[in-house]
């Protein structure tokens, strides 16, 4: 029997405020343990909380971003457990009216196109961090306790693994375009669920789902639905029952395994919050909230194939993260190529960043830097061996490549009485090679070549070279 | 001795340099020491730090010196003080001292008044005689035998007994009105909003509000001017702007319409108070009010919603005591959900545990529907009824307790009495609608309470109609026996 | 004729992390009856068109700027917690 796969996300995003959701302490990442807290983050009695505007803005504009249709009056709930990370023993989240609600985003995977719906997105506060020792103790830290959260919850519209990677590859870019997180994996800003079953070909129910944890990468989170298919289609073939639970994938093994159930069986008792007032959503705030959304992903990648006649696939990749695809604009309005600079980009450029393990932000290079190195190159001003020498100067040291090439000497010789004059002196020098050539050796160019190009510290036109080359030994 | 002297006689004393903030809070402290050995309406008595901050007071120039200058006042409990204990008269909270202020505490210093102490209450405010303190048992200053009421008690009987002219208590469901009306004092409970929630514990976050006692309605108006008003830290707080409630205190409640509904003098209240009040009731007709009758249809299911809210908001809000960053600790526990169990069971008294029990209830699957939201579109019931009202009728009058003060360990048994008790005071905290208990007269030798409800943000228009009933009458000026001067 | 079980009452107690011991929760079993029979009284009345009150006033939108204060000091909120280590409130992670 043939299984389908079901899939659902749940991805939590850290919103990239300066304060956190419900308190005014310090939000960023990377404090000391318990530095960024405020009375409300301890839970201590009497202290109430307090909504942070950014956080609802970053809501809105995720939602609006995410498709969806964004709330016109929503509340905050209490989600009640108790935990150590917990300090309430409730969760301010938003149970039934979340900030955005029923949008999609499109995904492009092995070759076809496809909506993912979204369900929900809906505004939260993080809790804090339990670190487990070995020793029988966990310790507390509260500084993430209160962080703002948007959990994005898909309908159970993805079919294969690859599909997962490409909606959370896409998700990330739309998400880190609109500027409202880092959307770092590593750093924990981003964060995902799967919810998975299996479904004989042509039934409409949904089979029993078990939900899988621990995914710390795009590509663990491919691996990690793989793998429980595997076992589910396994389970499912021996005649056995697929039991609802959570389970966790393990990194080292490749396998999911079944998490130990913290406590018995929970029971949220969902409170409207009454510390927290309502929003009421008008249309000038959605329309402020709008305006500030940037161009997305797909717009962008829809303009360079049309205006700037870019393949598909140049497109795609430039427009993966806003950093590279404004830097391609920028270039593109400095006056440089389009399908030059993207070749740059893609080419490299991205060599050299993933060889320092940087990101462009933390080079020297600008845009109009690299617009004049790949003007040089379009009016023939320097060869392609010269651009690749002249672009580690300025990934070194930044600047302006015609100011480089004046500086070092680099520019191409293209004039015809300089290269026919060290073109004799070569082959005043090389008589054996004229005489190989002569004699039907066409590799003993190649070679001539070769001497006048080392001659000319590479800056001779190696076109031209050619050219002016054969008509010198033509005449002797 | 200056402390059988008036809030406005201490006042010009200290505006003349006659008497020093020193020394009244010497004379307040002192006052404490020998009356609260019968009263017990102080868990803690703060004598260095309230001394320290009079000193402080001394030296202000004229022009620094608030609208409460000098004046001493006593604080409930669960009403948050940096640096002084705050224990909620809970074991859970038995050392905490909290590091950070609440908004209340910090205006009524920001007015000029020195804190002398946290006043005793029922554990985490549930209870209407005090008696559920994990600590003490408070007396009511009338009979040393009868109860101050609840949950404010110790902020009732301290200003009864003439230990300070004002003190802070917080009202859920009648708490700081019913203590008054036993103890033959000022209670106000504000409109919901009207004062920041910012440092009082929470019980039933949509039902607190922290309220003034005081001896007279003046006091009590001015105590409410320095509290009140917008809070940063607390989004229910209300925006609207605060009156100095003084200015309404003109006597003149002539064509005043007063509505009085049947059942708050019907089944359940005791002839005797029910005859106080509707004394009461003529002197303000005498004074030119017009009243009326009136049916307040949805009273009658206001006791059964307000137990369910109040619990249900309890059982979420005390959800934070786990014995991890503050409060009570087990000793030797040897897990995490050890912790959680003997911290909340050894920490809670029995009363907070049966009600966070009848809270959970409240909010889990399956009685979620038919209990809590149930209780919430009734509340809305409850709160229309009084609308509908006030688009007649300024105020309502009644009790404000169906009985005097009960004796103390004394079970009341009668539903009939418990039923008029919880109907005279929680739909006020249901609507979020201010009233104020006035002393006015007694049954069996013990004070009576005159109820008066207003409309959102009409605490003006209570401390008004309060007054002229105080000028008009004598009641405010009678001391009890514990209360007489020494 | 109790509403509650025993068990019942366990079940509750749990989620409230309250102890409850057999004895225990006899007890209280009687006493949330008397709760409950108060409010079955609530289902007199016809609710099905009638708005849930959460919030007693009417305000809406109260929001802050995104600027931080009032933050806690480490050393005053490790006061008065029973157990830390190296800034962390310190806890057994084992539940039960």
């Amino acid at each position: 029997m043939n299984f389908e796969t079901i899939v659902g996300l749940e991805v939590h995003v850290e919103l990239k405020t300066d304060t956190k959701i419900f308190s005014p302490a310090p939000a960023h990442f990377g404090a000391a343990p318990n530095m960024n807290i405020h009375p409300t983050d301890l839970a201590y009695p009497g202290t109430l909380p307090t909504m942070n505007k950014q956080a609802i803005d970053f809501g809105m504009k995720a939602s609006m971003a995410l498709n969806c249709d964004v709330a016109r009056v929503m509340n905050f709930d209490r989600k009640h457990y108790f935990y150590p990370d917990n300090p309430k023993a409730y969760q301010v989240s938003q149970d039934d009216r979340p900030v955005g609600a029923n949008g999609w985003i499109e995904i492009e995977v092995d070759g076809y196109k496809k909506k993912i719906r979204i369900e929900r997105v809906h505004l939260e506060e993080d809790a804090g961090k339990l670190t487990h020792s070995d020793n029988g103790y966990s310790l507390v830290d509260l500084n993430r306790q209160g962080t703002p959260l948007i959990e994005i919850v898909t309908e159970a519209d993805i079919r294969t693994p690859n599909e997962a990677y490409a909606f959370l590859e896409k998700l990330k870019a739309i998400i880190q375009y609109t500027g409202v997180s880092d959307v770092r994996m590593e750093e924990g800003s981003l964060r995902c669920d799967a919810n998975i079953s299996l479904r004989p070909y042509g039934q409409d129910e949904f089979g029993t789902k078990t939900e899988l944890k621990n995914l710390n990468s795009f590509n663990f989170v491919r691996r990690g639905i793989a793998n429980e298919v595997e076992r589910q289609e396994k389970l499912l073939l021996s005649g056995e029952k697929i039991v609802q639970q959570t389970r966790r994938y393990d990194e080292a093994t490749g396998q999911t395994v079944l998490m130990r159930i913290k406590g018995s069986a929970n029971d949220y008792r969902f409170i409207n919050d009454p510390d927290l007032p309502e929003i009421v959503i008008d249309e000038d705030w959605i329309e402020r909230v709008r305006a500030e959304i940037p161009e997305l992903p797909d717009a962008r990648k829809n303009r360079y194939v049309s205006e700037l006649d870019l393949p598909a696939y140049d497109a795609h990749v430039l427009t993966l993260t806003k950093e590279m695809s404004d830097f391609f604009d920028e270039t593109v309005k400095a006056g440089a190529d389009a399908k030059l600079a993207s070749n740059w980009l893609m080419g490299g450029v991205s060599e050299y960043l993933n060889a320092e393990g940087k990101e462009l932000k933390e080079t020297p290079i600008t845009p109009a830097g690299l617009a004049s190195l790949v003007k040089l190159i379009s009016d023939g001003t320097i060869s392609s061996k010269i651009a690749k020498k002249v672009f580690k100067e300025l990934a070194e040291n930044g600047g302006d490549a015609a100011v480089i090439v004046k500086e070092k000497g680099l520019v191409q010789i293209s004039d015809e009485g300089t290269l026919r004059k060290v073109i004799s002196e070569i082959l005043d020098a090389n008589e054996q090679s004229i005489e190989d050539y002569k004699n039907g050796k066409d590799r003993a160019v190649g070679f001539l070549v070769g001497q006048v190009m080392k001659a000319t510290k590479g800056q001779a036109n190696p076109p031209l070279v050619n050219k002016l080359l054969l008509e010198e030994i033509s005449k002797r | 001795m200056v402390v059988n002297k008036t809030a406005s006689e201490l006042q010009s004393l200290l505006h003349s340099r006659e008497l020093s903030v020193k020394e009244l809070t010497e004379a307040t402290l002192q006052t404490i020491e020998e009356k609260d050995k019968t009263i017990q309406a102080f868990l803690t008595v703060t004598g260095p730090e309230a001394l320290a901050a009079a000193e402080q007071l001394d030296n202000l120039p004229d022009d620094k010196r608030g609208s409460l200058f000098g004046m001493p006042i006593g604080i409930k409990d669960n009403i948050i003080t940096k640096g002084i204990k705050t224990t909620c008269a809970s074991k859970m909270l038995e050392n905490f001292v909290p590091v950070y202020e609440g908004t209340a505490t910090e205006r009524v210093k920001d007015s000029g008044m020195v804190v002398v102490g946290k006043l005793n209450m029922d554990e985490f405010a549930m209870g209407s005689t005090t008696e559920h303190s994990a600590f003490q048992i408070t007396r009511n200053p009338w009979n040393l035998d009868r109860v101050p009421g609840g949950s404010s008690g110790g902020s009732a009987a301290a200003v009864a007994a003439g230990e300070v002219l004002f003190s802070l208590g917080s009202d859920t469901g009648g708490s700081v009105r019913q203590p008054a009306a036993f103890c033959g004092v000022v209670g106000m409970k504000p409109t919901y909003g009207r004062v920041s929630r910012s440092g009082l514990v929470a019980f039933g976050s949509s039902l607190d509000q922290i309220g003034p006692i005081t001896t007279t309605v003046e006091d009590n108006a001015m105590l409410l001017s320095a509290i009140a008003g917008a809070d940063y830290r607390d989004a229910s707080a209300s925006e609207k702007p605060v009156p100095d409630f003084r200015n309404s205190l003109t006597g003149d409640i002539k064509g005043l319409k007063i509505a009085v509904p049947a059942r708050y003098l019907g089944e359940g209240v005791d002839p005797e108070v029910r005859e106080a009040v509707k004394k009461a009731i003529g002197v303000l007709e005498s004074l030119g009010a017009h009243v009326d009758e009136v049916d307040l249809h949805y009273s009658r299911y206001a006791a059964p919603t307000y137990y369910v809210i109040s619990s249900a908001e309890a059982s979420s809000n005390l959800a934070r005591f786990d014995g991890i960053r503050y409060g009570y600790h087990p000793a030797d526990a040897k897990n995490l959900n050890e912790i959680y169990l003997r911290s909340r069971s050894e920490g809670f008294g029995e009363e907070v545990r049966k009600r966070v029990l009848y809270g959970t209830y409240a909010l889990s699957a399956g009685h979620h529907e038919d209990l809590y939201e149930r209780a919430q579109k009734v509340r809305t019931l409850i709160a229309q009824d009084f609308q509908n009202v006030f688009k007649e009728y300024d105020v309502i009058v009644g009790p404000t307790s169906a009985t005097n003060a009960y004796k103390l360990g004394e079970t009341i048994k009668d539903p009939l009495t418990l039923y008029a008790n919880d109907l005279l005071t929680t739909p006020v905290n249901l609507a979020g609608i201010p009233a104020i208990s006035v002393p006015c007269g007694f049954a069996d030798g013990l004070p009576v309470g005159l109820q008066i409800i207003g409309n959102h943000f009409e605490e003006a228009m209570l401390y008004k109609v309060a007054h002229a009933y105080e000028q008009a009458t004598e009641f405010h000026r009678q001391t009890p026996p514990a209360g007489k001067g020494n | 004729m109790s509403n509650f079980t025993k068990e019942d009452i366990q079940y509750y107690a749990n989620f409230a992390r309250i102890d409850m011991p057999d004895a225990e929760a006899e007890k209280y079993a009687t006493r949330l009856d008397t709760l409950l029979e108060f409010s079955d009284r609530l289902k007199e009345l016809d609710t099905t068109d009638v708005e849930p009150m959460t919030h007693p006033l009417a305000i809406v939108n109260v929001l802050r700027e995104d600027t931080p204060e009032d933050i806690l000091n480490r050393d005053e909120m490790l006061k008065s917690v029973e157990d830390h280590e190296d800034g962390l409130i310190k806890v057994p992670n084992i539940l039960d």
